[in-house]
């Protein structure tokens, strides 16, 4: 139950930053991106504020080594540079720049009711999906 | 479209997710990434909970503020250029093992070399494909 409500109040706070900061407007996520054209840093900030957050706690949380109600911390997931991490986020980077939508922000414009986001995400989906059915039957 | 610089509300906002991604890795012990979060929500059942109620609260909280603020939504987008972007947004995520949460927040927020590599990857291509799209191409619509 604990879990549900802490993965809720994060989701609340993550939503709110999304819809305030600006990210859950295409233009101002294309427009970050167009530094030869007419160029909006906006974006730059987000990243930077949420660092600005996060870097600190995080450091203090490894040190720390366990959650604050005591379980373990996960352990860092491997830091392989490989083919598959530069291919795919190209081409994220080049969904991101097409649309203007990653993840977070495509699903909380679903709180819209735009259509174009309902079209992205369940586009987004079946993307997901088949890169999981090929990964299956590779192995 | 043009769109004004708008740094108190980029920093503020930038801070909550921030914030957000510190709470989930201090109560909860997970890793804000999104793409993550709702690809292991859709793909299995185990610790199914949290997920849903972080990407519903994602949800509604970012439609409390449209609701409150307003938002102008983007007309005239071809569903063409959105389906074959969401499509590549998708499968670079789950190739690539996250988005620009999970790579560009937490994963730079624990200096991981892996994480700059992807963010560095995906804003250049992000880049250079506004500027094909903008500026040679002559954009969409």
């Amino acid at each position: 139950m604990n879990r549900i409500v802490h993965g809720a109040i994060a989701g609340a706070l993550f939503g709110l930053g999304l819809a305030i900061s600006g990210m859950t407007t295409p233009d101002k996520v294309l427009n970050f991106l167009d530094i030869a054209g007419s160029w909006d840093p906006s974006l730059a900030l987000v990243m930077g504020a949420a660092l600005v957050v996060s870097i600190p706690g995080f450091a203090w949380l490894r040190r720390r080594g366990r959650t604050l109600g005591g379980d373990a911390l996960p352990s860092p997931p491997s830091d392989a540079i490989d083919f598959r991490l530069l291919l795919g986020s190209a081409l994220f980077g080049i969904g991101w720049g097409l649309a203007g939508y990653c993840p977070g922000p495509a699903l909380a414009s679903l709180a819209h009711g735009w259509s174009e986001a309902v079209v992205f995400v369940v586009a987004m989906l079946a993307g997901s999906q088949l890169v999981r059915i090929v990964n299956r039957g590779r192995r | 479209m043009p769109t004004g610089f708008t740094p108190v509300s980029a920093l503020i906002g930038g801070a909550l997710i921030g914030l957000a991604a510190t709470w989930l890795l201090a109560t909860i012990g997970r890793i804000a990434g999104i793409s993550g979060i709702l690809n292991r929500a859709v793909d299995t059942r185990e610790e199914r909970g949290w997920r849903l109620a972080f990407l519903i609260a994602m949800i509604v909280a970012a439609g409390a503020w449209f609701a409150l603020w307003g938002a102008s939504p983007r007309s005239g987008f071809p569903w063409l250029a959105l389906t074959i972007a969401g499509v590549l947004v998708g499968a670079g995520t789950r190739l690539g093992n996250g988005c620009t949460s999970g790579h560009g927040i937490c994963g730079l927020a624990r200096l991981s070399r892996r994480s700059l590599w992807a963010v560095l990857v995906f804003m250049g291509a992000g880049i250079v494909t506004v500027y094909v799209v903008r500026h040679i191409a002559g954009g969409f619509a």
